[in-house]
């Protein structure tokens, strides 16, 4: 190796490593077995480890992707030899494993393109499989999909390490137990199945978009994770329905205010104050790309509604001039479909910017579920600000300071009582 | 100026068997990238003159009889994982140089042993 040689050194992609350690363990578990998981899981670490070992010394191969996979089939066909895996192997490849004729071609049928994007909807699927709860698919999915450490995980949750590895470890146990396995019964069961992952996308992506985590990098990751899947479905004809492509949507809207809505000082900009030149308008037109590829068919999903408003905010060149009558409408709808108070508090706001203040206020306190919610509250006291009377928003953004532990929203709701005295 | 062998034991998972404190895939790619930029400053300052990973396996050949066995057989963590021949003026200089090397960030080890020169 020469010096020279070495100042050329390029800078491998962002989240290499990561995501293809996601792709590599859906391939793997998809050749082990689902019960198996955690041995394709130990291939992809001792991968992924000798990558670090040997391209640390200044040269990282012309095709990292290529030099990853070839390493972990290795690695793959030895732990097939020598711990006999072959013959516990209970795969839709398992008879392909048995004989050394066929072992290697199969392995290596299993690293092209398709099949890898394959294997990760069969984990996607699997992640989501009905019998684990929505926390279980979510950690599942971070876990194996996309390659975060169980430490990871458990910062993403705001949670301890121990919480989030017992988790794994039951279900682990449950798989073996309940023999889940990756194989989808075929196409139409696929399509029929997709809600279901398409609903744990969505939370994934709320736990980064909506979360108070005081790290804003994770936030991210778990977003652009939940995007990165999420678009893994629309590539695939049995996935890509109507609801897949208006989800897509809804997260690029979403994703192109990251820029615009935290301060220098990480304080919170609310939509009304947010510099609409620092939206992303490459994700907008995105957004509506995915969005008019939603529209056929004759289902009206909630994620249409919800893209659409998203759209509709997305789109307006400032607050004021957002069509506010339209958005109320989409509200209506998704109102008659959920008893979600989240959207019953959304719409109220809405409903004061469309028809006047008074009516939010009156529509609010019809809500009375909903008056331990911080964003109830402060809500509530911005409809109350509005129309003049400080003495009530104050006691309201009072209240709503009790209900949330997040530093940035505790900042914003103290300025705002600030501004009501 | 004088030439240095930088040997580098263990690897940067010496934590490779408690399964649940190994590096996770980014964090290994931050560690990479932490030897990428350390490497890069050393060969623009003319310091590196090169160095290889070595494999884990390999084996012995001993003896009058030449015996070749498997090996070598010795701990994870005193594995040589892979070494460097770097330009110093003197030992205090190459340790000096090896300390900023990312390998000890996650508490591995070097040796610095001073290539013994030929010349008379």
């Amino acid at each position: 190796m020469s010096s020279e040689k070495n100042n050329d050194v390029h800078k491998i992609v962002d989240h290499l490593f990561r995501h293809e350690a996601g792709k590599m363990v859906s391939v793997l578990t998809r050749i082990f077995g689902f019960k198996n998981i955690e041995q394709a899981e130990d291939v992809v670490q001792d991968t992924i480890l000798k990558a670090l070992e040997v391209w640390k010394f200044g040269k990282v191969p012309d095709n990292p992707q290529a030099w990853l996979y070839h390493a972990a089939k290795n690695k793959a066909i030895d732990v097939l030899r020598r711990q006999q895996l072959k013959y516990k192997i209970d795969s839709d490849i398992s008879y392909l494993l048995k004989s050394e004729y066929t072992l290697a071609p199969a392995l290596n049928e299993m690293f092209t393109e398709n099949e890898i994007k394959d294997s990760q909807l069969r984990m996607m699927f699997a992640c989501c499989n009905a019998s684990f709860t929505q926390e279980v698919q979510i950690t599942l999915m971070l876990k194996t999909l996309c390659g975060l450490s169980v430490k990871e995980i458990g910062k993403a949750f705001l949670s301890n390490e121990e919480t989030i590895q017992k988790r794994i470890y039951r279900t682990r146990e449950k798989i073996r137990e309940e023999n889940i396995t990756l194989d989808y019964s075929g196409a139409d069961a696929m399509t029929q199945r997709t809600d279901a992952v398409l609903k744990t996308l969505y939370l994934l992506f709320n736990e980064g978009y909506h979360s108070s985590h005081p790290e804003k990098l994770i936030r991210e990751d778990l977003c652009e994770e939940a995007m990165r899947l999420c678009l893994l479905l629309i590539e695939n004809p049995k996935t890509n329905l109507p609801q897949t492509n208006a989800l897509l949507a809804l997260m690029c809207y979403h994703v192109s205010r990251f820029g615009a809505r935290l301060d220098d000082k990480g304080l919170i900009i609310l939509l009304k104050d947010q510099d609409r030149n620092q939206w992303n308008k490459f994700l907008i037109e995105k957004g509506n790309e995915y969005l008019s590829y939603s529209a056929v068919g004759n289902v009206v999903h909630d994620f249409h509604l919800e893209a659409s408003i998203a759209s509709i905010y997305a789109n307006a060149n400032s607050y004021e001039n957002t069509n506010w009558k339209l958005i109320l409408g989409m509200y209506d709808n998704l109102l008659s479909r959920t008893n979600n108070p989240m959207v019953a508090i959304n719409r109220a706001v809405v409903l004061g910017e469309a028809e006047g203040y008074n009516k939010a206020i009156t529509e609010l306190e019809k809500l009375k579920g909903a008056t331990e919610n911080c964003y109830y509250n402060t809500s509530l006291a911005e409809m109350y600000m509005k129309v003049g009377d400080k003495e009530t928003a104050k006691k309201l953004f009072g209240k709503a300071l009790e209900l949330t532990s997040s530093n940035a929203e505790i900042e914003l709701i103290r300025r705002k009582i600030k501004s009501c005295s | 100026m004088e030439k240095f062998l930088y040997l580098f034991r263990g690897s940067e998972n010496n934590a490779h068997d408690m399964r649940d404190n190994n590096l996770s895939p980014e964090e290994m790619q931050a560690q990479m990238q932490k030897w990428m930029t350390w490497m890069k400053a050393l060969g623009e300052k003319g310091i590196l003159v090169g160095g290889e990973p070595l494999q884990v396996t390999g084996k012995q050949v001993s003896g009058t009889k030449k015996v070749v066995t498997d090996g070598p057989f010795i701990e994870a963590k005193e594995i040589v994982g892979g070494y460097l021949i770097v330009n110093a003026k003197d030992i205090n200089e190459a340790v000096e140089i090896s300390k900023g090397c990312p390998v000890l960030e996650v508490d591995g080890k070097i040796e610095v042993r001073p290539i013994q020169s030929m010349e008379m």
